[in-house]
């Protein structure tokens, strides 16, 4: 017997699956993202309480502050789901491959002028270790955040920002050996300018509110770190400086800011519309750590740029991460 | 110090540990225990995080790579699936029960164990275990995507796929995977490595994995297969997670040998209660088999089971408690559960059949000592029912096993004429248990157990009351989706589409 089952035109009898259904129609067929996304987390009948705070559910909403009706709202904008946020990410490391491989044979690293290779050092090699933080902090939200739109996002922001951390890691191989490493690892623990920031961060993992870790590290520190580091002191004063051997290779990180800031935007936005209680909410959040943070970055800055210099970049960059704010409803 | 240095060559592990290990510190303005509040309530020692092996050496940039490359081989090919009514290719429409329960059943738990390993993945105390274990979770999460987007196809042809959604949070059999999975969660990080790292994916995933991506390959259905191979990777490195926690936890302090030995006794007695339902998969839902649930036991479970426990044996671990029940269920248990679905069909979101004169003589030449003696005259009892015009079904509720959730359908392991049935009372009321082993496992943590939820109770009480058309629409179980395949409408479509692609 043969089988030629590609002429056969057979009539479906379901376009969707019906958890679909019920949210968006049967008009469309969904999309791969929906499909991968909404719906996937347990809600109903769990079986038994964390063994680690009883006073929890396995999936609880009541984590935070935040109160959704559908935490599945928050959609990400992105639409990343496994397959096309990995081939987004392989997409832009054969860019960052290709641009570590003309940076070597360009020589552009032991080309640099000392003053850029010493901002590089200072101020960009020991940013691995914000990264790392802010790695935990995002497997934290995804771990226990509600709704899959959300929190799935989370997991992939976490593993963004280890390869990040990796990348810099790599700088920092090129520009002086393992001894830059250490070198930056000194200095995180122990030089002034880094204190305020790795006590900052130290704070915000004891945080356990998914949604207060998530606005503060990914709305506000991050809004405030890679417009100063990346946007202007690698990708401009750097530049100024005869440094483009390094932008080429923060480059990464310039690119997957500027996308997760629609991300972030995004679901700030619609946690802030939800409710004035949770506009409150957020306002506190933002607000507050938004001033903590732009204190606590001038320092580092500083090791980048002099004097009044720092304090007019950190100001201007605190009122565009403020302009973000009121774009998504906040202080308005 | 001296910039310009030129870079050394550092070797794999260096590199690696430069590149992960280094990136984490000390903290010196908060106490590590407000940090990572829940690395010692299980009371697991570890006096040194950094003797953690890793046990795979993967940086991002690589991660991305590779399994960007799986993932557009894969889609490549369940699009293809998809576009050539590749559904039509599997060998009849009875194997679709086999990926039905494995879209309502394990699938859920590949989303659950992403959510699960991201926990972990934040709790423990170490970025060695901290990145491995976040791996893990992204991985899983792909597994959950891959299966759904795999279905998704069927789901447009067939019944029972549809609202896998709810049917995990509500329907009865689901309860089973699903309060597996809620155990592992709701446990602490170390024993939760121990159930899901260790010996879900390092004992067991041979038992599940093997059987259904083979019986895939066997009966035609590629895209299912596809996903087998595209996850064969991610399992590897799974595997060696799971191994690596273990010796990791029983290196770092001799008090650590009990507890460990605790959570393996009681997750491998979980493994294999829920792996019943595979043993039904291979022995009953396949229509060309692959070997049977015995053959498998003995390959992947003694064979490698016995090397496994000889290795471990060195850290003072032995054999999982319960070991020889499970020896002593194995030919026994497909028949009892599949007989069991088949007489609850009415309200399975899958269809179950009786088995054909072929199937029978394939059993009993696989089950000789059992199938011919205990259960060959149940089955041809039912056949009989349905000749003589009638249906064999009973509409009484099963007994569910307060621990592993399955009807208390299983028999003594010293006497197949006998159904096991145990007790345990607690705070003033009875719990009911289907063996030994689980009741064993409640007794160890009753606080726990006593909070299952259990579907059956659930349908007696408000708002259901015991009315079975309002728990079906609770479920979301259409009529079709249920019942003998005999009479099913995904027999009747099956064949004929496969009539109209066939020509002789
Ligand atoms: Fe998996
Ligand atoms: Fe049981």
């Amino acid at each position: 017997m043969q089988i030629d089952v590609q002429t056969v035109n057979i009539e479906q009898k379901n376009q969707t699956f019906t958890h679909l259904k019920r949210r968006f129609g049967d008009k469309k067929i969904p999309s791969r993202y929906q499909e991968a996304s909404y719906d996937l987390q347990a809600t109903e009948n769990l079986h038994y309480r964390p063994t680690w705070a009883p006073e929890q559910e396995l999936y609880d909403p009541n984590l935070s502050k935040i109160r959704m009706t559908d935490w599945y709202d928050l959609k990400d904008p992105r639409q990343f789901y496994y397959s096309t946020y990995t081939l987004t990410r392989a997409r832009q490391q054969e860019t960052m491959e290709s641009n570590f491989k003309t940076v070597e044979s360009l020589n552009l690293i032991e080309n640099l002028p000392d003053q850029v290779l010493k901002i590089a050092q200072d101020l960009l090699i020991p940013l691995r270790h914000v990264n790392y933080a802010s790695n935990l902090n995002n497997t934290l939200v995804c771990g226990y955040g509600y709704g899959t739109v959300f929190t799935q996002p989370c997991i992939y922001h976490a593993m963004d920002n280890l390869g990040i951390a990796q990348y810099l890691s790599r700088l920092g191989l090129m520009i002086g050996d393992v001894e830059s490493l250490e070198v930056a690892k000194q200095d995180w623990m122990n030089s002034d300018a880094w204190q305020p920031l790795r006590r900052s961060l130290e704070d915000l993992m004891c945080v356990r509110d998914p949604v207060e870790v998530f606005i503060k590290q990914n709305f506000v520190l991050d809004g405030l770190l890679y417009p100063l580091v990346y946007q202007r002191i690698a990708d401009k004063h750097l530049l100024e400086l005869g440094g483009s051997g390094i932008s080429i290779l923060t480059q990464f990180m310039t690119n997957w800011y500027q996308e997760s800031v629609r991300w972030v935007d995004s679901v700030l936005k619609t946690m802030a519309d939800e409710s004035p209680q949770n506009k409150a909410v957020l306002e506190e959040w933002v607000g507050s750590a938004a001033n903590h943070f732009t204190s606590v970055l001038l320092p580092v800055v500083a090791l980048a740029v002099q004097g009044n210099d720092a304090d007019e970049l950190v100001s201007e960059v605190h009122d565009e991460l403020m302009t973000r704010a009121s774009k998504a409803g906040l202080f308005r | 110090m001296d910039i310009k240095k030129t870079p050394r060559k550092l070797n794999v592990k260096e590199k690696y540990r430069l590149m992960t290990r280094d990136l984490a510190w000390e903290p010196s303005y908060r106490d590590e225990k407000e940090i990572y509040p829940y690395v010692d309530y299980e009371g697991i020692k570890i006096h040194d995080w950094s003797k953690w092996e890793d046990p795979f050496r993967l940086t991002m940039d690589a991660y991305w790579k590779y399994q960007a490359e799986k993932e557009r081989k894969y889609y490549a090919i369940i699009d293809a699936h998809a576009q050539n009514n590749g559904h039509l290719n599997v060998t009849d429409a009875r194997y679709l029960t086999a990926i039905k329960l494995f879209l309502q059943g394990i699938s859920p738990g590949e989303y659950a164990a992403h959510r699960g390993f991201a926990r972990v993945g934040r709790e423990f105390a170490g970025v060695g275990p901290q990145v491995a274990c976040q791996m893990q979770s992204i991985d899983e999460i792909r597994h959950a995507q891959t299966q759904v987007h795999a279905m998704s196809n069927y789901n447009k042809y067939y019944n029972g796929f549809k609202d896998f959604a709810q049917q995990r949070d509500r329907i009865w059999y689901t309860s089973v995977p699903r309060s597996f999975f809620d155990d592992a969660m709701s446990a602490g990080p170390f024993e939760f490595l121990i159930a899901i790292g260790f010996s879900f994916e390092y004992v067991l995933t041979n038992l599940l994995f093997v059987p259904f991506m083979s019986g895939a390959a066997y009966n035609g259905d590629m895209a299912t297969c596809t996903f087998g191979f595209s996850a064969q990777s991610d399992e590897a490195r799974h595997m060696t997670l799971g191994l690596e926690c273990i010796k990791f936890m029983l290196e770092q302090d001799p008090a650590n040998i009990p507890i460990v030995q605790k959570w393996i006794d009681k997750w491998f007695w979980r493994g294999c209660r829920l792996l019943t339902l595979v043993a039904a998969m291979m022995d009953y839902m396949l229509p060309k088999r692959v070997m049977s649930w015995r053959e498998a036991w003995n390959i992947y479970g003694v064979e490698n089971g016995n090397a496994l426990f000889r290795d471990l044996a060195r850290y003072g671990i032995r054999q999982p408690m319960h070991w020889d029940d499970v020896e002593k269920s194995i030919d026994h248990t497909s028949h009892q559960i599949m007989l069991g679905l088949y007489q609850w069909k009415f309200g399975t979101a899958f269809h179950s059949w009786t088995p054909t004169a072929s199937d029978i003589e394939w059993l009993k030449e696989k089950y000789p000592t059992t199938f011919e003696q205990y259960y060959l005259p149940r089955w041809e009892y039912a056949i009989a029912q349905k000749e003589a015009g009638g249906e064999y079904n009973n509409f009484g509720l099963p007994k569910l096993c307060q621990t592993c959730q399955l009807p208390c359908l299983f028999t003594e392991p010293d006497d197949p004429t006998q159904l096991a049935h145990r007790e345990t009372e607690f705070e003033g009321e009875k719990y009911h248990f289907c063996s030994d082993g689980c009741q064993h496992v409640f007794d160890q943590e009753p606080e726990k157990y006593v909070q299952a939820w259990l579907p059956m109770p659930a349908l007696m009480q408000a708002p259901l009351k015991g009315d079975l058309a309002a728990w079906m629409e609770w479920v979301s179980l259409e009529p079709t989706a249920a019942g003998d395949y005999a009479n099913s409408e995904d027999k009747a479509n099956f064949e004929k589409w496969r009539k109209q692609v066939s020509t002789d």
